[in-house]
């Protein structure tokens, strides 16, 4: 299966070759996060600043204000939480032009630990005004997701799993920023993803069909601004259930919540950690055992068409 | 090398921006009198002598750079600003009100010629580095300055943006450290002690050139000398007064953040020679 991380460095590198702005940064973690394969192709655009994210995000709003286009890079907890007032102050209120790349997210990094999973990133860069956040679902859309960060005027938290993850999304598409996509119609309810669950919101609609419920499946890859039209479309079927690899406090869930609360009260349920912490172990056991299996997204479609 | 009369010229422009900073803060009502006062000369010095700038292009491409990154201190900045022609002078007492220009601490989309936003402490160092890096990396030949106060290098930001910027050997990075001694809650040296502080960037792996920072020349001629160091990032190190030039201010924390009232400005006008 194609790892995430992979799809997303090589495509950061030959983005990167055509485009002199492009400069990567890391902390010390460019062998986990795939950005040292530019920094080895381009040393002289490539600067590891050791084990300090939060000065790696101002070196980079310098960069940033100078004309280069910085990446920069380290797992997502630390990203978005040591660095979160950088980003906060330097970032999102000075509205400077760098990109925020939280790898290892969810619970990828699995068997670290608790310690290492980001399963709050998501809710604490989504609070930040003029911050758009970018969760790509599976290698084919974190490749196509690099060339509109890149060409994005402004800053961005995008998001990239570890984990090796079956393709859900056609190869070679056109990222458009802000679109969420439709992949399967169903009037009964909506299951609406943000990361790499897509396969698995696939495989329950699938379970659901043969057994009469027909499911609507939409893939929201830019978290922040989602795509209300088509949010407020699907709400259309009276039922959603929201699926991340994120607590369901402040992530999508929140964000759809916050959506059809406002312009559309719908019935909703939330499929992602319950507002705890996890543990450590194998990945696919540890999305099953903390409540993301294709059984939950089932058990919260039958919740959400009550 | 530098003639008495464009001494004596600066002298008189960080007057006038202190009693600009005065003003401005009785105005608002709260801001911060202290470290803006003892930021005056150097304030002066840059704006009206070394940096490269052009108040017509604020966003020129080959300008030099101006980090405040003791950004409590903008009154000083917003003050030199205006008199150096970004904004009009008259401009200054709108500071801290409502749909104001003239932000609490700076903000880079609001203000002409600010180059970088600030005010939660200890950013300006790293992004500092970040543009000496995007300076290098363009062959560009504008330098970046940064000015940091004593208290704010309790931020191990600061130290994180050290490293960077001697690792990269920044050589087209000026620091200027003012060492005022009193923060917030007290003196520095009693809040959370940071002397020896020249050893701490020496062994950082920057120059250090120590001054009175409240000698013109003394700054004039340090900024010079760290031009021509070629092979690190240097930071001048200025012993400065907190509340510098209002003898009532002098020293005490308790000017750090608080507006004077009619009396303690006229008073302070008046020693300032009101200008």
């Amino acid at each position: 299966m194609p790892e995430m991380r992979e799809a997303y460095g090589k495509a950061l590198l030959a983005y990167g070759a055509g485009e002199p702005r492009l400069v990567v940064l890391d902390a010390d973690v460019s062998s986990s996060t795939k950005s040292g394969l530019f920094g080895q192709k381009y040393p002289d655009r490539f600067y590891n600043v050791g084990i300090a994210e939060a000065g790696m995000v101002d070196v980079a709003v310098g960069l940033a204000l100078g004309g280069m286009i910085p990446f920069c890079h380290s797992f997502a907890f630390l990203v978005a939480l040591r660095a979160a007032e950088p980003i906060r102050t330097s970032v999102a209120y000075a509205r400077t032009n760098v990109k925020l790349v939280g790898a290892y997210g969810g619970m990828s990094d699995s068997k670290d630990g608790p310690t290492h999973h980001a399963i709050t990133d998501l809710a604490v860069m989504r609070a930040m005004p003029n911050l758009t956040v970018v969760v790509p679902a599976d290698s084919n859309e974190a490749a196509a997701a690099v060339p509109a960060v890149a060409q994005h005027e402004g800053p961005v938290y995008l998001r990239v799993s570890r984990a090796e993850i079956p393709d859900a999304t056609p190869a070679g598409e056109q990222f458009v920023i802000g679109k969420g996509r439709l992949l399967r119609e169903g009037r009964h309810v909506a299951i609406v993803n943000c990361g790499i669950l897509l396969a698995r919101c696939l495989e329950a609609a699938a379970q659901l069909a043969q057994k009469g419920i027909e499911a609507t499946v939409v893939n929201m890859p830019t978290l922040k601004p989602i795509d209300e039209k088509l949010l407020l479309q699907v709400a259309g079927t009276g039922a959603v259930v929201t699926v991340e690899e994120h607590s369901i406090v402040g992530g999508l869930g929140g964000a759809v919540a916050e959506v059809l609360g406002r312009r559309k009260p719908t019935r909703i349920a939330m499929v992602g950690v319950k507002d705890t912490f996890t543990e450590t172990g194998p990945y696919e056991a540890l999305l099953d055992k903390w409540g993301m299996g294709v059984a939950d997204i089932v058990a919260a479609v039958r919740t959400a068409i009550g | 090398m530098y003639p008495e009369s464009l001494i004596a010229e600066i002298e008189e422009r960080a007057r006038q921006l202190r009693c600009d900073v005065v003003r401005m803060i009785h105005g608002a009502g709260s801001g911060h009198p202290g470290g803006s006062l003892s930021a005056a000369e150097f304030l002066a010095a840059l704006y009206f002598e070394r940096l490269r700038i052009d108040p017509e292009r604020p966003d020129w491409a080959e300008r030099d750079r101006f980090i405040l990154s003791k950004g409590h201190a903008a009154p000083v900045l917003y003050a030199a600003l205006a008199r150096r022609g970004f904004f009009p002078v008259e401009e200054l007492c709108t500071l801290r009100q409502l749909g104001t220009r003239l932000q609490g601490h700076p903000d880079r989309l609001k203000t002409p010629g600010v180059d970088m936003t600030s005010g939660s402490l200890g950013h300006g160092l790293p992004i500092a580095a970040g543009l000496a890096l995007a300076a290098r990396r363009q062959g560009a030949s504008w330098r970046t300055y940064v000015l940091l106060g004593d208290g704010e290098s309790q931020a191990g930001l600061i130290w994180e943006g050290a490293l960077v910027a001697a690792k990269y050997r920044l050589a087209n990075l000026t620091a200027i450290l003012d060492q005022n001694d009193v923060q917030l809650d007290g003196p520095v040296h009693e809040v959370m002690p940071m002397e020896p502080m020249a050893d701490k960037w020496r062994a950082f792996g920057w120059a250090v050139i120590e001054i009175d920072g409240h000698n013109v020349r003394q700054i004039l001629e340090a900024l010079d000398q760290a031009e021509h160091i070629h092979d690190r990032p240097t930071v001048v190190i200025g012993r400065t007064t907190k509340g510098k030039g209002c003898s009532f201010m002098e020293g005490q924390a308790k000017w750090h953040g608080r507006a004077p009232n009619v009396e303690e400005l006229a008073c302070a006008l008046q020693e300032l020679g009101n200008a």
